[in-house]
C-alpha cells in the first residue's frame, strides 16, 4: 500500500523496515534474480560470480537434482533427465508441442499438461520449473540475508491463461509469494524508462530463448500504458538453433539419430549460431555414436550468409507480428520514438538488422538484453512489496488475447477484445434452453481466430442448481474477471431468483488444485520436512501479513474512520490472532485471520471511498505531501 | 461506492457529449488508477485488494467505452434511453448497403490475390468513411440533439467496425 503510507506534511515518516523483494526473470534459456539495494536495481550473481543461472534441470541417479552449469554441462550426456527449455512446456499438452520429434526426452500426455519420464519418475513442466525458482530462491536471500516477502516473477506477454497459471503454480511449489506476475516486454521498459527517463511510445522487441513478443507502450510521467501486445509463444532463439539443426540433417544425410546425438548436435547448433554473431563462418564438427551410424563424421561449414537464409522465415514472422501490435495500438512506424531490444537473441546480427530497417532508426541496446527484464521486475517487486523509492510508477498491462464463449456450431463468441487493459471484467447473461434445466456448461476460449477448434480452451465450466423455470426464463450472469496478473476468475448468480450457482470449474489446461496439493506434500517429504510444520509456517505469513496491513491501516485512517466501539472490536480480533500465532494450530490460525479479515470488512470499503474521493476531487495524495 | 453511481464523463471530469477532450480523458484516467490500481495495495488486506480489482476495472471499462468513439455515441444513447438497436434494426440505407458489398468484394478479391496492399488500404478508407459518420455524430448528437439519426449513425459505425476486424482478420491470415 504505497501511496497510503504517508506522514502528516512537515513530518517525517516513521522509520520503515526495508522488504526484501525480488524480480525473477524465468527464462527458456537462462533464468536471473534481481533487487532493488539502495535506490539501484542489481542482479544477484551465484558463488562463483555468474548472473546467469541456465534453466536447465538434471535429475541425478542419487535422487539429487542439479540446477544450472552444472546440469547444463552434463545434458548431452544424460538428456533423458535432464530438461532444457522446460518453459516451453508450461500449460501445454503433447499436441501443442512442436518438434516434439526432436525432443529427447519421454513424454507422458497427462491431463492438462504434458509430463516428462524421468529416473526421479513423472516430472510435470511446473516442477521442472519450480527446481529452478527454489534455486532462485536460496540465491536471493542468501545474498539478502533474509526471508524474502515476495517476488515478481516474469512471463511472456504473449503467454495465455494457462501457462501465466503454471508459472504461478511453479512459484508456489518453490516456496515463493507472487506479488505479481509480469509482462516480460513491460518489466523490460520499466527498467529501460527509468534509467533513461524517457517519455513518449517505445517499441519493446523482446526476443527470447524460446518466445517472441513485441509490446508497445506509452511512457508518460511513471505511468507505463501497454497500447498493444502481440508475439509467439513458440518462437525464440531455440528455434533458429532448430534451422541449423535441420540443415545440418540434411547436409549430412544422417540416418534416425538417438537421444544422445540429437542433444549434442543442438548444441553444437546453438554454438555454430553464437559463433556466428561475430564471425563470418561456423564450423560445425561432431562423430556420431548411434548404432546405425557409429563413428560417422559429420563436418560442415555454415556461412552467416546461408544461415541468415535459413532463418529469414522466423525473422519476418516477428515482424509480423509487429505490424499487427501498431495496427491494434492504432499507430505508424514514424510515431514510434524508441525500439528497445530485448533477449539474447536479439544479438544476432540481421536479427538487428531487420528490425533497424523496419522502424528506419537503430535498436536501442545500451542495458544488457540479457539482464533488463530481471532488473525492471526487481523495481517492481520493491514498489509492490511496500518499499517507497523514488520510482513512483504505475503499469498498465493489457490481456495478450481475447477471451471468447462456445456457442452453437462450434463458433466463438469474443466476450473480451485482446489488448483490453487490465483488471478487466464482463458480464454476460445466459438463459435455459429446456424446461426445468437446471444445469448448463460454459467453454471458455483464448484466442483471435473463429472456430473453437482453432483457439485454446481455457476452461468449462458447469453451473449447476439454476431453480427449475420454464425454458428461456432463468437469467444467469456470469462474470469473467481477469485480474491484473492476465489471470482468469469466474463467478456466477440467477438473477431472477438471486439464487447464487454452485459453479464447478474443470480448467481443460494446467494442473488441478489436487495435483498441486499433492506436490506440495511429496516435496515436503523429500525436503524431510514436516508437512503440519510447513503448513503451520504458511498460516503464520499469511497471518502476519494481514495484522501488518490491517496496522497500517488502523494507524492511518482508524481515528478518523471508525467509532470506538469498531476499532476496539477489530483491535480484538488482532490480538486473537496474535496469539493464536503463538500456537501451533494451522487450522485455528487460519481461523482466527479470517475472523480478522472479517471484522475489517466495513472498514476496508470506507477506506476506499476515501482513496476514491481524494482521487475523483483530485487531492492527489502526494501533492498532499508536499 | 457512492461515486461509481455518476456516469463515465463525471468520473473524469468531462462534459457529457461527443466531442471529446482526449488529452484530459487520458490524464484523469492515468491519476484515478494510480490511486486504485491494485499495485497499490499489494500488502493491503484481501478486502481492500478486492475492492481496489473491482474500481480499478470500473475506471478501465469507462475509460475504454469513451476512448472509442462508437461506444461512447452508444453511451451517450444510453443516458439519454435510447436504445441504439444494433441487434434488432438492420435496416439500413440502399447506399450503405451498396457501400457494404463492395467492401465485402474487395476483401474477398484481395484474398483470393493474397494482396496485403490492397487490404491495408481498403482499412484506410474505411478509417476515413468511419471519420465522417463520427462528424456526422458530433454534429447530431452535440448541436442538434437528433437522437434517431445519431442512433442510425451508431448503427453504420457499428457495422464499419465489424468490417475492419474482418479485413485485420484476413491480414493475419495472409501473413501466418
Amino acid at each position: 500500500m504505497a501511496l497510503l503510507q504517508i506522514a502528516e506534511p512537515g513530518m517525517s515518516a516513521a522509520p520503515h523496515q526495508h522488504k526484501l523483494a525480488v524480480g525473477i526473470d524465468l527464462g527458456t534459456t537462462n533464468s536471473l534474480v534481481a533487487t532493488v539495494r539502495s535506490g539501484m536495481s542489481n542482479v544477484l550473481l551465484d558463488e562463483y560470480g555468474h548472473a546467469l543461472l541456465p534453466s536447465v534441470v538434471r535429475y541425478l541417479p542419487d535422487g539429487k537434482v542439479e540446477v544450472g552449469h552444472k546440469a547444463q554441462a552434463q545434458q548431452s550426456l544424460d538428456p533423458q533427465n535432464t530438461i532444457v527449455s522446460a518453459k516451453r512446456l508450461m500449460g501445454r499438452g503433447i499436441s501443442d508441442i512442436m518438434d516434439i520429434a526432436h525432443l529427447p526426452y519421454r513424454f507422458v500426455d497427462a491431463p492438462g499438461m504434458a509430463q516428462i519420464t524421468t529416473r526421479a519418475g513423472v516430472k510435470s513442466p511446473v516442477e521442472i520449473s519450480a527446481e529452478i525458482l527454489k534455486v532462485l530462491k536460496i540465491r536471493a536471500e542468501r545474498a539478502l540475508g533474509g526471508e524474502l516477502t515476495g517476488a515478481v516473477i516474469t512471463v511472456p506477454a504473449y503467454f495465455d491463461d494457462a501457462q501465466r497459471q503454471a508459472t504461478k503454480d511453479a512459484a508456489r511449489l518453490a516456496g515463493l509469494t507472487v506479488l505479481r506476475l509480469l509482462n516480460e516486454p513491460t518489466a523490460a521498459a520499466v527498467a529501460y524508462g527509468l534509467d533513461n527517463a524517457a517519455e513518449g511510445v517505445y517499441v519493446i522487441y523482446d526476443l527470447g530463448g524460446g518466445t517472441f513478443d513485441v509490446s508497445i507502450l506509452r511512457l508518460s510521467k511513471g505511468v507505463f500504458e501497454v497500447l498493444a501486445t502481440n508475439g509467439d509463444s513458440a518462437l525464440g532463439g531455440d528455434d533458429f538453433d532448430r534451422r541449423i539443426f535441420c540443415w545440418v540433417l540434411e547436409q549430412a544425410k544422417a540416418p534416425p539419430l538417438n537421444a544422445e546425438d540429437t542433444r549434442f548436435l543442438l548444441t553444437r547448433a546453438r554454438e555454430a549460431k553464437e559463433w556466428l554473431t561475430d564471425h563470418m563462418e561456423a564450423q560445425i564438427t561432431y562423430v556420431l555414436t548411434s548404432d546405425e551410424a557409429r563413428g560417422e563424421v559429420i563436418n560442415l561449414t555454415l556461412s552467416s550468409g546461408q544461415f541468415n537464409a535459413l532463418t529469414q522465415p522466423l525473422v519476418s514472422k516477428t515482424l509480423s507480428a509487429v505490424r499487427r501490435a501498431l495496427r491494434d495500438a492504432n499507430l505508424t512506424v514514424e510515431e514510434i520514438k524508441g525500439v528497445v531490444m530485448v533477449g539474447g537473441a536479439t544479438r544476432m546480427p540481421h536479427v538487428h538488422l531487420a528490425v533497424a530497417e523496419f522502424f528506419g532508426q537503430d535498436p536501442l541496446t545500451n542495458l544488457d538484453p540479457d539482464k533488463v527484464v530481471a532488473l525492471g521486475a526487481a523495481i517492481q517487486a520493491n514498489i509492490l512489496a511496500g518499499n517507497r523509492g523514488q520510482d513512483d510508477l504505475l503499469l498498465l498491462d493489457v490481456i495478450p488475447l481475447s477471451l471468447g464463449l462456445e456457442t452453437m456450431g462450434g463458433l466463438v463468441e469474443k466476450i473480451i477484445p485482446r489488448n483490453s487493459t487490465l483488471p478487466v471484467a464482463r458480464a454476460q447473461d445466459f438463459t435455459t434452453f429446456k424446461d426445468g434445466q437446471t444445469a448448463m456448461s460454459i467453454h471458455v476460449l483464448q484466442g483471435e481466430r473463429d472456430l473453437v477448434s482453432a483457439c485454446r480452451s481455457l476452461a468449462r465450466f458447469e453451473l449447476r442448481g439454476i431453480p427449475p423455470m420454464a425454458a428461456g426464463a432463468a437469467r444467469i450472469r456470469v462474470t469473467f474477471q481477469i485480474d491484473a496478473d492476465g489471470l482468469l476468475s469466474v463467478s456466477a448468480r440467477e438473477q431472477a431468483s438471486g439464487v447464487e450457482s454452485h459453479i464447478v470449474v474443470k480448467p481443460s489446461y494446467g494442473l488441478s488444485e489436487d495435483a498441486i496439493i499433492n506436490m506440495l506434500q511429496t516435496s515436503y517429504a523429500s525436503a524431510e520436512e514436516d508437512k503440519k510444520a510447513r503448513m503451520l509456517r504458511e498460516a503464520a505469513v499469511d497471518a502476519e501479513r494481514l495484522i501488518e496491513a490491517i496496522a497500517n491501516a488502523l494507524s492511518k485512517d482508524g481515528e478518523t474512520l471508525l467509532d470506538v466501539q469498531e476499532r476496539l472490536a477489530i483491535e480484538q480480533e488482532m490480538k486473537q490472532l496474535k496469539t493464536t500465532i503463538q500456537g501451533n494450530d494451522a487450522r485455528a490460525i487460519q481461523t482466527a485471520t479470517e475472523a480478522l479479515n472479517k471484522a475489517t470488512e466495513a472498514f476496508a470499503a470506507r477506506r476506499m471511498d476515501v482513496t476514491i474521493h481524494q482521487a475523483l476531487t483530485g487531492k492527489n495524495l502526494k501533492t498532499l505531501e508536499i | 461506492m457512492a461515486e461509481f453511481n455518476q456516469n463515465h464523463f463525471a468520473l473524469f471530469g468531462l462534459p457529457e457529449q461527443f466531442a471529446l477532450d482526449s488529452t484530459s480523458l487520458d490524464q484523469n484516467y492515468r491519476r484515478l488508477q494510480s490511486e486504485v490500481h491494485p499495485d497499490r495495495f499489494a500488502s493491503a488486506s484481501p478486502h481492500e485488494r478486492l475492492h481496489s480489482l473491482q474500481i480499478a476495472t470500473q475506471v478501465n471499462d469507462a475509460y475504454a467505452t469513451l476512448k472509442n468513439p462508437t461506444a461512447r455515441a452508444r453511451y451517450l444513447l444510453q443516458l439519454q434511453g435510447v436504445d441504439t438497436q444494433e441487434e434488432s434494426n438492420t435496416a439500413m440505407p440502399a447506399d450503405f448497403l451498396m457501400l457494404q458489398m463492395e467492401w465485402r468484394e474487395a476483401i474477398a478479391e484481395a484474398s483470393e490475390a493474397e494482396d496485403i496492399p490492397a487490404l491495408e488500404h481498403l482499412l484506410k478508407t474505411i478509417r476515413l468513411e468511419a471519420k465522417v459518420l463520427q462528424e456526422q455524430l458530433h454534429i447530431a448528437l452535440d448541436e442538434n440533439k437528433a437522437l434517431h439519426e445519431a442512433s442510425a449513425a451508431v448503427r453504420k459505425l457499428a457495422f464499419i467496425d465489424k468490417v475492419r476486424a474482418d479485413i485485420e482478420q484476413a491480414i493475419i491470415k495472409l501473413e501466418d
